[in-house]
């Protein structure tokens, strides 16, 4: 038995030892928006933050999720209120097929709650553990640089 | 009037209508070809919709969580299947154990050859081609195995964690039957053959030939000749492959929900080896997470999980995983190809010659055939000059490896990197620098439409203006580089320029000689009786942004809003015809048929308001949703006069009403095609201790016509260099001398993250072909086209030594600059 809050809301599961917290996510608590893409920890499309960081939900298991927050897309802002960075996506063109963009986001809030993010480079570096095919990346930084200042300013993301 | 040029007028139809562009009267054609400039697009005339950076209404539901990927579908009762793989190259199955995991807790059964053989009709991939020999879709191995990696038997299980333990208790005995690794080695007589039925590794076999090239090398002032290697690919999609089969046992009718870019080809494959009519058949693409060609063919498990779900009459998903990604989604851009330019003392092209084998793999693709990379290789080397004298052959070998199929570029960045590295070559010899080599050699606006070497005829388009966009920065790079290496530091500028056909119609196969037709698309467009607009066609975006492109076009010509129109794609139920989206195809022919349906809807509306408004169809005209009298202030919604036709008793006389249709089905069929060229400059560091390759300029720049949405245009081609430098510095399908792939997960297979990819300017130049309908070119390829040529000339500049070989790893520029001072 296993309890988390997954984007404040609180949960109660019995899991199998082995079941990853991707599946868990996605298959116990029906979130789909954290998507598997590699289940090795390289490709990032199932990045989620617990306890305040980023973490790959496919190289940890649910069990030892007990007792965290979790945060996924799902909790970043929804279809009609987009968040800042999630309408910088999209007003910046920063996603194609969309797969690893949940990774994409929770590593971009990661890096803006965090990081002063000054320059291109420290975006660039920030995100070189989430891979994408679509975009060649261009845009993706582009829409992060594009909320750095406000972010640090205003500090949009409110939780 | 401002901006526009001679040989072009502007057409007005009303002051709530944009311009458009007509050919004077008195232009005929053949004066219009020297005219290309002055057909380039006015970018200030700008039609609102089409041009308009109109933000993608794909997005909301990606960013949110709330996309629909194949694994966020399930269906009640649903059963999981996890395959045991071979783990030989090339073997004899002498005997399948799998009582062990029929017993497991969960498993509901298992499957081998045997126990499906009999219940489909099998496929294969045919071809007009002479000299080629089709293979078997293997749905499951049948008495031998192939590659490593291909699927012996199918557990079908409660869950996938299930299914994958029984699967690893199967047991395969095997009898090997020597590899065929290397494709030389693979050409010989005596080698292991792979499909003993054809008698030869060799499936493909193909010669080009024009002028004569003996005479003309001979009379030549420089030859340059090389072997080039181009190292395998694997496309890599961030989405593995996956399948959802779901049978409905009362009406004998199955839904396939797959992961696939060729909805319309599985459906009409299917229906064939599992004689369920089309109707009671429907292959439904969900949100597709990426595919760039990888997921353009038939696969065998897409059919495994139909039989299983139609045997067990419960719906069955497979999923792939990364490893069996890496180890079975086609693969790509495996050549070697032996190459010789000779040039006057000018640099004028002579004459071209190359040999080029091709890696294909252990079985030809449906419906794409293994001569889809190897023949392009060479039908598409001469790229954009001119080539009087030429001779190539292709061959396609078999090889214990996994089967190579549709790769963004398919065998042209091959092409672009011999061609572009043989034209360096020569201007180095001849003492001229690359960029006039290219304009020496490149064919003339007036030469359009130019018939190449090879056979393609290139289009009016704008080969010169893209080499001279880019090369704007090219004195400018140069002064720096110039700096750059009196300071000692290793950097190199490179060019490449080349041509493809997109958007091709149904006079040429997308794949040499393959008998389906993918030439022509059908878009459905209706108003209901609330007004809204919904349209439906045959593509399948997967990333494409086509929802929002095809949005853009349908709302400008029908004179709507881009949030009224509703855009229906990977359905294969929702169409007579399709195929899917590939091949720098969707925008140019969806696009087209698009316009001409938009257009018939149009018409109808204007038809039904005029009997509303009591006035004549000229004096109508539609924008933003609403159909208004012009020079008045009398206008009415889409919503209202649908409302009118569709519900309302006694606004229209019977007659009228049967006569009007608020829909239309229109077919568009480009016949040809259109030519898309672009030209790429880039500038590179080689580090001296590392050998890591930086790069410090990269700018491209195409021709896709105009332009319906310059974020996504943009994007597109983002995307394609990034690959390409990836083909180009990093990624290679490794296998050892025993054919077990070594490069199976990302950590070996080595994709590019941001910190790899430099920032890119993007141009477009917009040179619009007059007799193509919307005026668009097929562009989703080409940045994977052009990088890795660039990338090879920049090296080759950087380090003064020739890159034939990609992709140049740190490991192979080390050796390549050792060897060379040892």
């Amino acid at each position: 038995m296993i309890k988390v809050t997954v984007n404040g809301t609180a949960y109660e599961r019995e899991v199998e030892p082995r079941l990853l917290l991707a599946d868990f996510l996605r298959h116990e608590l029906g979130l789909t928006g954290t998507h598997v893409g590699c289940e090795q920890g390289v490709c990032g499309a199932c990045t989620v933050i617990l306890n305040g960081d980023s973490v790959r939900a496919c190289l940890c298991f649910a069990v030892q999720a007990d007792g965290a927050e979790i945060e996924t897309v799902e909790g970043l802002g929804t279809v009609e209120n987009l968040n800042p960075l999630q309408q910088a996506f999209q007003k910046h063109h920063a996603l194609q097929c969309g797969f690893c963009t949940p990774g994409m986001l929770m590593t971009g809030v990661d890096l803006l709650r965090k990081y002063p993010l000054a320059t291109d480079g420290e975006i660039r570096e920030g995100l070189s553990g989430n891979l994408c095919r679509c975009t060649g990346y261009e845009h993706i930084v582009q829409a992060i640089r594009s909320v750095v200042g406000d972010w640090n300013k205003h500090g949009m993301d409110s939780k | 009037m401002p901006g526009s040029s001679p040989g072009m007028t502007r057409s007005f139809c009303g002051k709530h209508s944009w311009p458009s562009f007509t050919v004077r009267e008195d232009d005929t054609p053949s004066s219009l070809l020297p005219r290309l400039r002055c057909l380039k697009m006015d970018v200030d005339a700008r039609p609102k919709i089409i041009g308009a950076r109109v933000q993608r209404v794909e997005d909301p539901a990606l960013l949110t969580g709330q996309g629909r990927f194949i694994d966020d579908i399930n269906l009640s009762g649903m059963l999981h299947i996890a395959f045991c793989r071979s783990d030989h190259a090339h073997a004899r199955i002498v005997e399948i154990d799998t009582s062990e995991a029929t017993a497991m807790p969960g498993v509901a059964a298992v499957f081998t050859a045997a126990d499906i053989a009999g219940t489909f009709q099998p496929i294969r991939a045919t071809s007009r081609m002479a000299d080629y020999h089709d293979t078997e879709l293997a749905v499951l191995a049948a008495g031998k195995v192939r590659y490593v990696g291909e699927a012996i038997a199918a557990v079908v299980a409660d869950s996938r964690y299930l299914a994958e333990d029984a699967a690893a208790c199967i047991s395969v005995t095997y009898e090997p039957l020597g590899d065929a690794i290397d494709p030389v080695a693979a050409l010989e007589d005596g080698s292991p053959l792979l499909h003993e039925e054809a008698g030869t590794n060799v499936i493909v076999s193909r010669t080009f030939h024009r002028g004569d090239v003996e005479a003309a090398m001979e009379d030549a002032a420089i030859r340059v000749a090389e072997t080039f290697r181009m190292h395998r690919k694997t496309p890599t999609a961030m989405e593995n492959r996956g399948y959802l089969a779901d049978y409905d046992p009362g009406r004998r009718a199955l839904t396939l929900h797959s992961t696939t870019q060729v909805p319309g080809i599985v459906r009409d494959a299917l229906v064939e080896m599992l004689d369920i009519p089309g109707n009671r058949l429907r292959v439904v693409a969900p949100d597709v997470g990426g595919g760039f060609g990888g997921k353009a063919s038939l696969y065998a498990e897409e059919v495994l999980v139909c039989l299983v779900a139609r045997r067990l009459g419960r719906p069955v998903k497979w999923l792939s995983d990364r490893l069996e990604d890496l180890m079975t989604t086609t693969q790509a851009f495996d050549e070697i190809v032996e190459a010789e330019l000779a040039c006057d003392g000018e640099g004028h092209i002579l004459a071209l010659r190359a040999d080029c084998i091709g890696d294909v793999g252990a079985y030809s693709v449906y419906p794409w055939t293994a001569a889809i990379e190897p023949v392009q290789v060479v039908s598409f080397l001469p790229g954009p000059y001119r080539v009087a004298n030429y001779w190539a052959r292709a061959r396609a070998v078999a090889t214990s490896k996994a089967p190579t199929g549709a790769y963004r570029g398919v065998g042209r960045p091959i092409s672009a990197f011999v061609m572009e590295r043989l034209m360096d070559m020569a201007a180095a010899r001849l003492g001229l620098d690359p960029l006039e080599m290219r304009r020496r050699n490149m064919v003339r606006a007036e030469e359009f439409p130019y018939k190449s070497a090879s056979g393609i005829v290139w289009d009016r388009c704008g080969f010169m203006e893209c080499l001279d966009t880019v090369a704007r920065d090219y004195d400018a790079l140069r002064r720096q580089q110039a700096e750059g290496r009196a300071q000692g530091r290793w950097i190199g500028i490179g060019l490449a320029s080349y041509a493809e056909l997109t958007g091709l119609g149904s006079r040429i196969s997308v794949a040499p000689g393959m008998p389906v037709n993918t030439g022509t698309e059908t878009a459905t467009i209706r108003i209901d009786s609330t007004g809204a607009v919904t349209a439906q066609f045959g593509i399948a975006s997967h990333g494409q942004g086509l929802e929002t492109t095809l949005a853009q076009v349908i709302a400008e010509e029908l004179g709507v809003r881009v949030e009224d129109v509703e855009v229906i794609h990977g359905d294969s139920a929702g169409m007579a015809h399709g195929t899917g989206t590939f091949a720098s195809r969707s925008t140019v022919l969806a696009g087209g048929a698009a316009i001409v349906s938009a257009r018939t809807v149009r018409e109808q509306v204007l038809k039904a308001a005029a009997h509303m408004f009591e006035t004549d169809i000229g004096d109508l005209d539609a924008a933003a949703g609403r159909i208004f009298v012009k020079g008045t202030d009398r206008s009415m919604s889409f919503r209202d006069l649908a409302k009118a036709l569709y519900s309302e008793m006694g606004r229209f006389p019977k007659e009228l009403r049967e006569e009007i249709e608020l829909q239309a089905t229109r077919m568009y069929d480009p016949y040809f095609g259109t030519t898309s060229p672009a030209s790429h400059l880039t500038m590179v560091e080689v580090d001296p201790e590392t050998y890591r390759v930086t790069i410090l300029h990269y700018g491209a720049a195409d021709d896709c016509g105009r332009v319906i949405n310059p974020l996504i245009a943009d994007g597109q081609v983002h995307g394609g260099i990034a690959q390409g430098i990836g083909a180009a510095l990093m990624e290679e399908v490794v296998f050892d001398d025993a054919g077990q792939i070594q490069t199976a997960s990302l950590m070996d297979y080595v994709i590019p993250t941001a910190a790899e990819i430099p920032t890119m300017s993007v141009q477009h130049v917009q040179t619009v072909l007059p007799d193509n309908l919307g005026g668009f070119r097929g562009m989703g390829e080409g940045g994977t086209i052009g990088a890795p040529a660039a990338l090879a000339n920049a090296i080759t500049d950087a380090i003064g030594l020739g890159v034939k070989v990609l992709p140049m790893t740190p490991e192979r520029l080390f050796r390549l600059i050792k060897n060379k001072q040892e």
